[in-house]
């Protein structure tokens, strides 16, 4: 995985509350094999007409917003279906922060897994941001992680709280799976505990 | 002892290593794998050289792009895409030795039912699938829920999650149920208090005289839709009828294991003093069919209300409710019963085991479905199929003019070719109503399988206590 490091790019805002991972990648493109190339279908149905042509006033297709990296969203932003290619899609198009009230626990943790950071952040502060956001290609917005702030395009600092392990970990690019094989002795010693206390299991 | 929750017991004697920062490794007792969320995870095993840590606590179905038609077996009945992502899981798990259900096995149906029925799900266990609606299994009392794709890889390679605890929720359900209200009707009502945010950071303990009164297959409704309203997992405490559910499937613990198995199993319950974080009591009585109007599982009401309008709501919700609205074609004011129904879908892992085949069978039972309605039923497993034949259910329903299709998720999620069209309005026993999940412009209304059966009857959604 990529080390996460300090970024300035263009927010575009998503103020729609409830947006599901369905909205974020429909199932028809659910059917690949692999983990690349989803970007061009982030916001399908949403993104584009029957025919496969943009809609013009969707946020992404607006000159201003081509290049997002960091979504401003509603409440409750991922909710619905675990599919990780909701994240694969959205880090596949550019994004690498989205700010929102409030997460589903499944997406939350699957952007974690793809270097991408979700930042939970208290309404009148996320209204801050999505004002900001409103401005477009102007609106860029420096995110650091390091030090757990957002510098808006007007300069003013908004702190982000953050799971101190989840940032290591995204920091330093690291892999999960090796993480854990390295705890593999407390692994085996619960599997014994625990085929004595539970062995139908 | 400090006194515990459900919850805390069941996570307890799971914590595999605790870092002091309270990040867990939390051992995985089952780990369920379908066709779409796992091609990529155990592509990463084989990059990495590395194999399935536990082979004989994962289990494989092909559930999610199957096709539901006949002669199914022919792989060349299935769009290119859908046949690569069902031939990688036969392949996937022969290489790494995992247990499999392929669409041949007249076992083979949505992981959620066939996990169950085979006795893979057990009390007191943990277990993950990468599909959200695996909170079906808390109904057994067992700590189940949904994981991305990485996770899946994650659990494959090491029967482990890094986990941090959530907090404690209860949601109790008093009293009795009034007749023609069954467990689709409650958790829709929940859903609807605490919108599908609501229960975001928590694990739901569903409790009460109303819960302990329902049949596993009602417990599983409740639990399956436990992530439409936020929370990590849904919970229902283990009791008498989990136990005679259990006892006998092909994997459930036999003899002296059995005894064993069944004196821990009933002291998963929690403790009177236990410390809550949330409670919602919700009275049993007070709980009519329910419904969904709009475009999210929390758009909830009961069969008798109207449709709202934007200016009810507050917030993000008013802009969303006018979305909605215009997406689902309503008016406000006009009369929940008074919406028109071009097609019902009975089935999914919410709505798709034997006992909500009899329930719908019961209302269709020597009638026909109105003149034009597009109606069918997809058994949630090839089990539930074959006993739904066995009981005279299959004929009801073709009788009615229902099709009678074999088991998979079908268009609960519309990955295969079972989709709405455009404007296509369904009566679906499924659990999402979101934009597009049935079909590009469809729209779905949930409902209990009863009430979809009494929607294929008149035409339009009906309050099933009035047929």
């Amino acid at each position: 995985m990529n080390k996460f490091e300090t970024f300035t790019g263009i927010a575009a805002p998503m103020p729609l509350v409830n947006i599901d991972t369905d909205m974020i990648i429909p199932k028809q493109f659910l059917k690949t094999i692999k983990r690349s190339g989803l970007g061009v279908h982030a916001f399908d149905e949403m993104r584009y007409d029957r025919q496969g042509n943009e809609v013009a006033d969707f946020v992404l297709n607006k000159p201003q917003y081509r290049e997002t990296s960091i979504l401003v969203a509603g409440d409750n932003f991922g909710c619905g279906s675990s599919r990780e290619h909701a994240p694969w899609a959205l880090a596949d198009f550019g994004i690498k922060v989205v700010v929102s009230t409030s997460f589903a626990d499944i997406f939350f943790n699957n952007c974690f897994k793809n270097g991408m950071l979700p930042i939970v952040l208290p309404q009148e502060q996320v209204d801050l941001l999505m004002a900001d956001a409103e401005k477009g290609e102007n609106a860029r917005m420096t995110v650091d992680l390091e030090a757990q702030e957002i510098t808006t395009s007007d300069g003013e600092v908004v702190k982000f709280e953050v799971d101190a392990f989840r940032k290591h970990c995204l920091l330093n690019g690291l892999d999960d799976i090796g993480l854990t094989l390295e705890k593999s002795d407390s692994i085996a010693a619960f599997e014994t505990q625990a085929a004595q206390a539970r062995p139908w299991v | 002892m400090s006194p515990k929750t459900l919850y805390d017991k069941i996570w307890d004697a799971h914590v595999a290593h605790e870092a002091e920062d309270g990040t867990c490794l939390l051992y995985i007792d089952r780990h369920l794998v379908h066709e779409v969320t796992s091609p990529q995870a155990f592509e990463g095993l084989r990059m990495a050289g590395r194999k399935v840590h536990a082979p004989e606590k994962t289990i494989a179905v092909p559930d999610h792009n199957v096709p539901t038609t006949a002669g199914r077996e022919n792989p060349d009945q299935m769009p290119e895409e859908s046949r690569i992502q069902v031939a990688a899981l036969d392949t996937n798990a022969k290489e790494f030795g995992i247990h499999y259900y392929p669409v041949t096995d007249i076992r083979q149906g949505i992981v959620h039912i066939v996990g169950p029925e085979q006795g893979w799900t057990l009390p007191g266990m943990t277990v993950v699938c990468g599909d959200s609606h695996t909170a079906t299994h808390g109904a057994f009392g067992s700590l189940a829920h949904g994981i991305g794709t990485s996770e899946v890889e994650h659990v494959l390679a090491t029967q482990t999650l890094i986990q941090k605890k959530s907090k404690n929720m209860k949601v109790e359900i008093t009293g009795q149920l009034s007749p023609g209200v069954t467990a689709k009707d409650i958790v829709l009502t929940i859903i609807g208090e605490t919108g599908t945010g609501g229960g975001t950071g928590y694990v739901i303990e569903y409790c009460g005289e109303a819960i302990r009164n329902l049949s596993m297959e009602g417990r599983m409704t409740i639990c399956n839709m436990a992530i439409e309203g936020g929370a990590r997992a849904g919970l229902i405490a283990p009791d008498e009828t989990t136990f005679a559910y259990v006892k006998g499937r092909p994997h459930a613990p036999k003899g002296a294991q059995w005894e064993a198995a069944v004196n821990w199993w009933k002291t998963l319950y929690s403790d009177d003093d236990a410390h809550w974080d949330k409670v919602l009591t919700i009275r049993g009585e007070e709980i009519a069919p329910t419904v969904t109007w709009g475009t999210s599982p929390e758009d909830a009401l009961p069969i008798t209300a109207t449709v709202p309008a934007p200016e009810d709501f507050t917030g993000g919700k008013i802009e969303a409710a006018r979305r909605s609205l215009d997406y689902m074609g309503l008016t406000p004011g006009m009369k929940l019963t008074d919406i028109e129904i071009d097609t019902v879908f009975i089935g999914s892992c919410t709505n798709g085991r034997i006992e909500d085949l009899r329930a719908a069978a019961e209302i269709l039972k020597g009638k026909k479905v109105k003149d034009g309605m597009r109606a069918m039923v997809v058994p949630g497993s090839g089990l539930v199929r074959a006993q739904a034949e066995e009981e005279g259910l299959a004929d009801i329903f073709k009788e009615a003019g229902f099709e009678w299709r074999l088991a998979g998720c079908s268009m609960c999620l519309a990955m295969n070719p079972d989709q709405l069209s455009e404007g296509e309005r369904c009566a679906s026993t499924s659990n999402r109503n979101f934009e597009g999940r049935q079909g590009f412009k469809g729209r779905t209304h949930l409902v209990s399988p009863a009430m979809a059966a009494a929607a294929a009857l008149t035409g339009k959604l009906t309050d099933v206590r009035e047929l």
